[in-house]
């Protein structure tokens, strides 16, 4: 592994070469919102958030799936990215039916949250107000997908620390569906363990666990880490940092 | 300041379901202070018949869902200078744009003719019951809006943020927490 030098917003810093810009980025404190960024699991740059300037490249780069380089110039805030980041999201908004009031993770979710913290104060794009059907033949989980904004997040963990990968997407472009196994219902599944990971990484309302009701659903991002670097921190007790979570265990 | 002085602020109420105007009750005292600087000059809770010419700010709650929705937002845009999107209903569509997934005259049979009592006036105006536009529709989108006000509905701290702003002859600029849908 070697050391690179790069300029990011006009400073200058060195990273490791193995690096992605997003890790950079993060490890010197400098927000970019991300959405189907997740620790622990591999990159997509499917969500656009991470959008960068690289000085040198005609378009915009996604930092989660960019390597550093020598010599990089990256520049992580600028109207340009202010405005491409607002579009994306606004995009996003307006292709399923995000309807905040009435939603699970009203007040938990990343989306609402990134679309505050960028400003988006409204819409302009005509509201596409699919038709979507709601997956709910699973026997703890449910799957909405007027909430999903088909990060993959669910995919891979499902295949990557799971193991079992169920869900795959169907489809291409708007037509984009997280399936399970051959495009079934959830619940006849033979493939899942209900593990309920894929459940707790959405940063959505798309996967809920059955049961909750208007704001009332809470994720626990963090049992991720627990799983995937719980052991070399030493940290056994899942019960003790994440309560809801293992207390919903504990009643099966 | 004397009263021919005094800010011309009015409030509509078009789809939605008056949450957004509770909330604007909420503000308690501070509707004292309002009151001081501005006269409502239309409102749902101000018996006034037509909406006004010479408003400086109007505040807007609820999606364009029929034609009288339509037809009051235009009036609201010609004779408003300020024009804000009050709560995610005219932001958004919010709840009221939840039948837009389905057809109107589908959706009123749902309701109503394969129901209990009299069916109202589907698509076709009848003189009574304002028609349904095919699809609920954000405020921006059918006339130009100033300003947003998000939340289902916006707490009293995000309307006075906004209001006071306004009042002061500022733009209205929420901060992040005070940014948030729903």
């Amino acid at each position: 592994m070697s050391v690179v030098t790069l300029t990011l917003n006009d400073e200058l810093i060195s990273a490791n070469s193995d690096q992605s810009l997003l890790e950079v980025i993060r490890e010197h404190d400098i927000y970019i919102p991300t959405l189907c960024h997740m620790e622990g699991l591999s990159e997509r740059g499917g969500c656009r958030m991470c959008l960068v300037e690289v000085q040198g490249s005609r378009t915009l780069q996604a930092a989660c799936v960019t390597e550093v380089a020598e010599g990089m110039v990256v520049t992580t805030h600028s109207e340009r990215l202010r405005k491409y980041r607002r579009m994306t999201l606004e995009l996003i908004f307006a292709e399923r039916n995000h309807v905040c009031a009435v939603c699970v993770m009203n007040g938990h979710c990343e989306l609402q949250a990134v679309a505050a913290i960028e400003g988006m104060d409204h819409v302009r794009f005509d509201y596409l107000h699919p038709d979507l059907p709601m997956d709910i033949s699973h026997e703890r989980f449910g799957l909405d997908h007027n909430r999903c904004i088909l990060c993959t997040r669910c995919v891979r963990v499902c295949d990557e620390v799971e193991g079992a990968h169920t869900k795959d997407v169907l489809g291409r472009g708007i037509n984009c569906r997280i399936i399970n196994d051959l495009n079934q219902p959830w619940g006849s599944s033979q493939s899942c363990t209900s593990c309920g990971k894929c459940v707790e990484v959405c940063p959505t309302g798309a996967l809920f666990r059955k049961g909750a009701t208007v704001a009332e659903m809470v994720k626990r991002h963090d049992f991720l880490s627990w799983i995937t670097s719980g052991r070399e921190k030493n940290e056994w007790d899942y019960a003790g940092q994440a309560p809801y979570y293992a207390t919903e265990r504990r009643k099966e | 300041m004397a009263r021919n002085d005094k800010i011309r602020l009015a409030t509509v109420w078009l789809g939605g379901c008056s949450g957004c105007h509770m909330s604007f009750l909420d503000l308690d005292e501070r509707l004292i202070d309002l009151a001081e600087q501005a006269d409502l000059v239309y409102s749902p809770i101000a018996d006034v018949k037509v909406f006004p010419d010479n408003v400086d700010v109007t505040l807007v709650e609820g999606a364009v869902a029929n034609i009288d929705h339509l037809e009051l937002a235009e009036q609201v845009r010609a004779r408003s200078k300020i024009v804000v999107s009050f709560g995610d209903c005219a932001v958004t569509g919010n709840v009221t744009s939840l039948r837009n997934r389905l057809d109107v005259d589908d959706l009123l049979n749902r309701v109503y003719q394969e129901g209990p009592g009299r069916v109202p006036a589907g698509s076709e105006p009848d003189g009574i019951v304002p028609a349904l536009l095919r699809r609920v529709v954000p405020l921006h989108q059918v006339i130009k809006v100033d300003a947003y006000i998000p939340g289902c509905p916006p707490d009293p701290e995000r309307i006075w943020a906004a209001v006071s702003a306004l009042l002061a002859g500022e733009p209205v600029r929420l901060e992040e927490d005070m940014r948030y849908f729903g």
